[in-house]
């Protein structure tokens, strides 16, 4: 019964949405409402449930002095204060948003937003460092990806207009790159794009019939 | 290949410090090279026009800070888009990090209209988890799924929200997105379910996977990364944080191919000499 019930449950609520979609019936469409609210709190849940794990496995880190335990004490008490400060805004009134002039809000502006910045910006010195060092033209399938990566990277940017504005227009760089984005480009995206489409498909038909079992608990 | 052996034992340091003084030197002194509308932004540009003027739009910012530079530029100028077309604008974030700063976008260019005025002329009704399951529930009811806004009011209360009931009371959806949840979802989920027409600004090193939505008719129009946002501006006749940093951009995607060409001329001649 430990399989069999979960193994219904997913296959009888897995045909019902699917059913939702064609039959807007409110026999069909208010009971497919509700479960996609519960489906919205199960993921809202999901958050406390990381932040719940995300201190037992660091402070079992910290206890056991693994490497880099200080970096996890860093993070604990970042957690521990930021939850607090923000309980602390809500009980004093400030509503249910990090409002101008609170304390939360101070931290999203100098502290998290300033942060998220730093590391997205780090990307551009790893990508140059990157291009030089591994970035190597082995096959001709290589040089043709070097080759419209150059294009694009070039012809998305003003700089590639002004580099080749001495040639006919169909030979500029921006004109090039729009043509590698509309057609070679946009057909494999689009080959990827149903490829993918019909796994997920396939693996939903599998959920569905029982055949794929693994979100049970990895065992086939 | 006496330089050839100095390049490849170059320290990478040297590469992060011409790339940081490459970014740097147009962002203080601006070499306003030529920007032109690309098609894609066109699109979105009349789609955008296209709206009934007074109508209702529904705007989904799905990114958080690490996007700033591209996203906030895009958001900028389509609710400027917007609110110059006397649109009323109903805004939802899907992204836990991102309430906060598209608050504070979007107060700070409402400024520029001091007879708009919040909950009136556009809200911001805030996060909610759940990502496409929150698409679909919209489709339900928005008051339904965002009972109050992300200021605290109730969303009902609200005059913006007296004609707005589900998908059908818009005519357009504008989503700027990051990533996971955002503009491969809202087609999926909301734009092939419910036939909501939409547009959509996405990061630069996402864009090419939205083509083929383009290309289909499913997204009337695209912006594309900081340079997408740039020409946005530019049709606008605006001369925003994009159209700035193009300058920058620009030289930073010279350094990286010049890089690519260096290190493969080095790797062919070393390949040359061992045979």
């Amino acid at each position: 019964m430990k399989r069999e019930v979960p193994l219904l449950l997913t296959a009888g609520i897995g045909l019902f949405m699917i059913l939702s979609f064609f039959v807007p019936h409110h026999f069909i469409s208010v009971p497919a409402d509700f479960l996609q609210n519960c489906a919205i709190i199960v993921v809202a849940c999901g958050y406390v449930l990381g932040g719940a794990n995300v201190l037992r496995v660091n402070l079992d880190s910290i206890s056991k002095r693994e490497a880099g335990w200080g970096y996890k004490v860093v993070l604990v008490v970042s957690l521990v204060v930021t939850i607090a400060i923000g309980i602390i805004d809500g009980i004093h009134g400030h509503g249910s948003f990090p409002g101008e002039g609170t304390h939360s809000k101070w931290i999203y502006d100098n502290l998290y937003t300033s942060m998220s910045g730093t590391m997205f910006a780090l990307l551009a010195f790893f990508i140059a460092s990157a291009a030089f060092r591994a970035f190597r033209i082995r096959t001709v399938e290589a040089g043709m990806l070097a080759v419209a990566a150059l294009i694009v990277m070039l012809g998305r940017v003003p700089v590639g207009d002004v580099m080749t504005g001495w040639l006919p227009e169909p030979l500029r760089l921006g004109t090039l790159q729009q043509w590698v984005m509309d057609n070679p480009q946009s057909s494999a995206k689009r080959a990827i794009l149903i490829g993918a489409a019909l796994g997920v498909m396939a693996t939903g038909l599998r959920v569905i019939l029982g055949i794929e079992r693994s979100y049970l608990g990895g065992e086939d | 290949m006496a330089f050839g052996d100095w390049l490849v034992r170059l320290d990478r340091r040297w590469i992060f410090l011409t790339m940081g003084l490459l970014v740097l030197g147009p962002l203080i002194f601006p070499l306003s090279l030529p920007l032109h509308v690309t098609p894609p932004v066109q699109a979105f540009v009349d789609a955008v026009d296209k709206v009934p003027n007074g109508s209702t739009v529904l705007m989904s910012c799905d990114y958080d800070p690490a996007s700033i530079p591209e996203m906030v530029p895009m958001t900028r100028t389509a609710f400027r888009h917007l609110l110059s077309k006397d649109c009323k604008v109903v805004v939802t974030v899907l992204w836990f990090g991102g309430p906060g700063l598209v608050d504070s976008v979007l107060t700070e260019v409402s400024r520029e209209f001091p007879t708009k005025a919040y909950g009136r002329d556009w809200v911001n009704l805030g996060y909610k988890a759940g990502n496409e399951a929150v698409m679909v529930a919209l489709g339900q009811g928005i008051v339904n799924v965002f009972p109050r806004d992300y200021r605290g009011n109730e969303s009902n209360a609200l005059p913006v929200m007296q004609h707005v009931r589900d998908y059908s009371s818009f005519p357009l959806l504008v989503n700027i997105s990051a990533g996971y949840p955002g503009t491969k979802e809202w087609v999926q989920q909301v734009q092939g379910r419910f036939h909501l027409p939409m547009v959509a600004g996405v990061t630069a090193v996402s864009a090419p996977e939205y083509y083929p939505y383009l290309q289909s008719g499913q997204l009337r129009g695209l912006l594309g990364g900081m340079a997408g946002a740039a020409e946005y501006e530019l049709s606008r006749h605006e001369k925003g944080s994009a159209s700035r940093g193009m300058d920058a951009q620009s030289l930073g995607h010279v350094l990286v191919a010049l890089c690519i060409v260096l290190g493969n001329v080095i790797a062919f001649g070393q390949r040359r000499r061992s045979r």
